[in-house]
């Protein structure tokens, strides 16, 4: 379970955070949507410790553990997994020996076996051919080349051989054309199930019409505003977020 | 840049963090009294059992090394070296041959150990009585080696494969013995002896190195690799290595370097020369992993090394590959001279430093064959508070009609105290040569630390990656085994730069 209290964080002295309280527990799946520049991608951010996110008060735990008190790798070995709503590019760093090197340090980390080249390579092709990705996405190097459509089921296919318990969805969906929504749409409903759970920031109802949310929160000015069932998605889309922001354009 | 000492290390100072094949070895030795003089070089040939000639071409050298003066290299800063203070010799102490591992000196099996050789390869390399009689391991590739355990190569393994293929690989002072012919023809015929200071040195007191020479038509039929160690305290390493390449053969050649952590600066002047006929092809592959001394400024090696590559045949093709991460300064250019038509040189490159390291590394292509090609991809990585200069020269001879160069520098700088340069120098003679060049300066990105970190990858791990990323090009141009020790390699010499 993830549960956040009075959480407030800044960047260079700017507030963006300001008091968030969620709570998503295990097995759940829930929705953030909130106009943009609300403060979602720093809620990601801060969630998974990124340099230069400064927390200024409020606790996160993870399954009972301050994840505010551990490194960026610690969070990740300890199940939590960011799609980035921009995936970073690696020169030269072949994908599949980048997804073995971090599979096989969180293995480590957590103290079970590492996988072998080919046992890796076995199940990596699978996982890719489940997300109908092409075999030579994995040679190519890290996001290099990769176009926008690829680059996000590229974080799709890495949450799938990573198993985390908590996915942060940072707008995974944007960008997609329609099939590949709904190839996204299946890598997350194929983790559900009671130890999984996800955080899912979108702009778009249509993919909530994929993955269905336990709960659906409206994040603005860096607080959650709003929060409800899936219904709520439906009525944004339907009237924006005007009755729930008053200040936003 | 005068045409002088196309390679030169050296080793000052400086450099935090265990080396982790850091050890030294404490073996019987027999050594020549310090210093040198003609007596000394009487001594060396004498006891390698020298023919005449060779006598008196290492006096000839001496004479002219007299008459020369150590070059100034205005970045170079250690302090002056004495001569007379060094040991020009030293062996191993002869016995009759153990009969089995038992009876080796554990000194020595441990060195091997540290070093990562395998079993049966100790023994050969120990010298066991018929060990080198067994077959290679089925499962392993192979590579012959020939190792350098202070001056005197101990011993010479896969030999009879490489003999069934008509290939010559042993020490020096064996192909002396043995193939005197040869050796006279081509010793010095790259690098004469009045061709540097430290060539001429070399030339007097060489003790060992490398001979290899590859039929017309063979292609060798294994990795030829070689080891090389410095050991004995206060013992300079003056290695000569020749490689001849006749029509149409090939060969790859491996060398290794890693050398003992101790507290007295080493001087180390080897000379490299290679010689490929028409359409041969020589690779010459090299991770060099010096003791960069310790951060008071103790210890390391003084490296002046001259390496050089003559594509003498037409087609002809010489490549150096080269992953330097050791040694606190670093000087070294090797080089190829493209003097057969349609010849090609090329120079893939990763000099990484850290700490207070310094290099300044690149090569020299001088063409002077028509069509002559050469390609340079130099990758230099800075960290800390290191210095990284690339210094290339390309010269394009008045004869050298459609030559052409394509040169390919990237710097990738890790935090913000240290400094990345590239100085090439073109001197074209000739209108209808094509010149490339191209040149990128990067940082590792927050982002990219970031998002390995976020996968899981500790931030040192994550720094390996995305460095042994960026020397994709020129590590994919090593031998399968080498390149894994390459990049395990850099990873390691950049432990601590972060965080
Ligand atoms: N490094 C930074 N320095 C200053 N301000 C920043 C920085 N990063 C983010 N911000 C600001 O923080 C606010 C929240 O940004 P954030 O990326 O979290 O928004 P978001 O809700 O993810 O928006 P979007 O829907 O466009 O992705 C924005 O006003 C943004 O300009
Ligand atoms: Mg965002």
């Amino acid at each position: 379970m993830l549960q956040i209290n009075g959480l407030k964080a800044s960047i260079d002295g700017k507030s963006i955070l300001n008091g968030i309280d969620l709570t998503v527990p295990q097995g759940e799946v829930h929705a953030i949507m909130g106009p943009n520049g609300s403060g979602k991608s720093t809620l990601s951010y801060v969630l998974s410790g990124r340099e230069g996110y400064e927390v200024d008060g409020g606790t996160a735990t993870f399954g009972g553990q301050d994840i505010l008190a551990m490194e960026p790798e610690e969070r990740a070995a300890a199940g939590l997994f960011l799609a980035f709503q921009y995936p970073v590019e690696l020169p030269g760093v072949n994908n599949a020996n980048f997804l073995r090197t971090a599979l096989n340090a969180q293995r480590r980390a957590r103290g079970e076996a590492e996988l072998d080249a080919v046992q890796f390579l076995k199940l990596a092709r699978a996982e890719a051919k489940r997300l109908s990705m092409p075999d030579d996405m994995l040679k190519r190097n890290v996001n290099v080349g990769f176009s926008g459509g690829e680059k996000k089921r590229n974080e799709v296919l890495q949450m799938a051989l990573l198993r985390p318990k908590l996915a942060i969805l940072d707008e995974t969906d944007s960008g997609l054309d329609i099939d590949a929504l709904k190839i996204v749409a299946d890598g997350v409903n194929a983790l559900r199930g009671p130890t999984f759970s996800a955080l899912v920031i979108t702009h778009y109802q249509r993919l909530l019409d994929h993955i269905v949310p336990d709960r659906v929160h409206i994040l603005a000015q860096g607080r959650i505003v709003k929060s409800g069932g899936p219904e709520l998605a439906h009525a944004l889309e339907a009237g924006g977020y005007a009755a729930f922001v008053p200040e936003a354009a | 840049m005068p045409a002088v000492a196309e390679t030169l290390d050296t080793v000052q100072a400086a450099t935090e963090g265990g080396y982790k094949w850091g050890f030294s070895t404490d073996i019987e030795m027999e050594m020549a009294p310090k210093g040198l003089n003609e007596d000394i070089i009487r001594l060396i040939s004498a006891r390698k059992n020298e023919p005449q000639w060779l006598l008196d071409w290492r006096l000839a050298a001496y004479a002219v090394w007299l008459k020369m003066t150590e070059p100034e290299w205005a970045m170079l800063n250690h302090p002056p070296i004495d001569y007379q203070d060094l040991h020009y010799y030293a062996a191993p102490k002869k016995k009759a041959g153990p009969k089995s591992l038992d009876e080796v000196d554990p000194e020595l099996l441990r060195t091997y150990e540290k070093l990562g050789i395998p079993l049966r390869e100790r023994a050969i390399l120990a010298g066991v009585e018929g060990a080198d009689g067994a077959p290679a391991d089925g499962d392993r590739p192979q590579v012959a080696m020939d190792a350098v355990f202070d001056s005197v190569s101990v011993a010479t393994t896969f030999k009879s494969t490489l003999a069934k293929a008509g290939v010559i690989f042993c020490p020096i002072s064996e192909a002396v013995q043995e193939h005197p012919e040869l050796v006279r023809k081509y010793l010095g015929s790259v690098v004469p002896t009045n061709d540097n200071y430290f060539a001429a040195l070399n030339s007097a007191v060489f003790t060992d190195g490398s001979f290899v020479y590859i039929p017309k038509g063979v292609r060798c039929p294994m990795e030829l690799s070689t080891y090389f160690r410095i050991n004995a305290r206060n013992t300079g390493q003056f290695e000569r290595t020749l490689i001849i390449a006749e029509e149409g053969s090939f060969v790859s050649y491996l060398e290794g370097c890693t050398a003992p952590q101790r507290d007295e600066n080493q001087l180390h002047a080897a000379v490299v020369e290679l010689v490929a006929f028409d359409d041969a092809q020589i690779k010459y592959s090299t991770v060099q992993n010096w003791y960069p001394g310790d951060s008071e400024g103790k210890g390391g090696i003084y490296n002046f090394v001259t390496k050089r590559g003559h594509c003498r045949g037409a087609r002809s093709k010489i490549s150096w590959t080269q992953v330097e991460t050791g040694s606190a300064i670093t000087w070294k250019y090797p080089s190829c001279v493209l003097q057969g038509d349609d010849s090609v040189g090329e120079f893939y490159s990763v000099a990484l430093t850290n700490n207070y390291q310094q290099a300044d590394t690149g090569t020299k292509m001088i063409h002077i064959g028509k069509r002559t090609k050469s390609t340079i991809v130099s990758k230099g990585i800075s960290a800390g508070h290191s210095n990284n200069t690339y210094r290339g020269l390309v010269r394009i001879d008045r004869r050298a009609d459609g030559a052409r160069n394509f040169t390919q520098c990237d710097s990738l700088l890790i935090g913000d105290q240290c400094g990345a340069h590239t100085v090439p120098y073109i001197e074209s003679r000739n209108p209808t040569a094509k010149l490339e060049h191209e040149a990128t300066t990067s940082k590792i990105a927050e982002d990219q630390l970031f998002y390995c970190r976020q996968r899981g990858l500790s931030e040192e791990d994550a720094v390996g990656l995305i460095v042994n990323g960026f020397c994709k090009d020129v590590l994919k141009e090593l031998p399968m085994e080498f390149a894994v020790e390459a990049q395990k390699l850099l990873a390691i010499s950049l432990e601590g730069s972060v965080g």
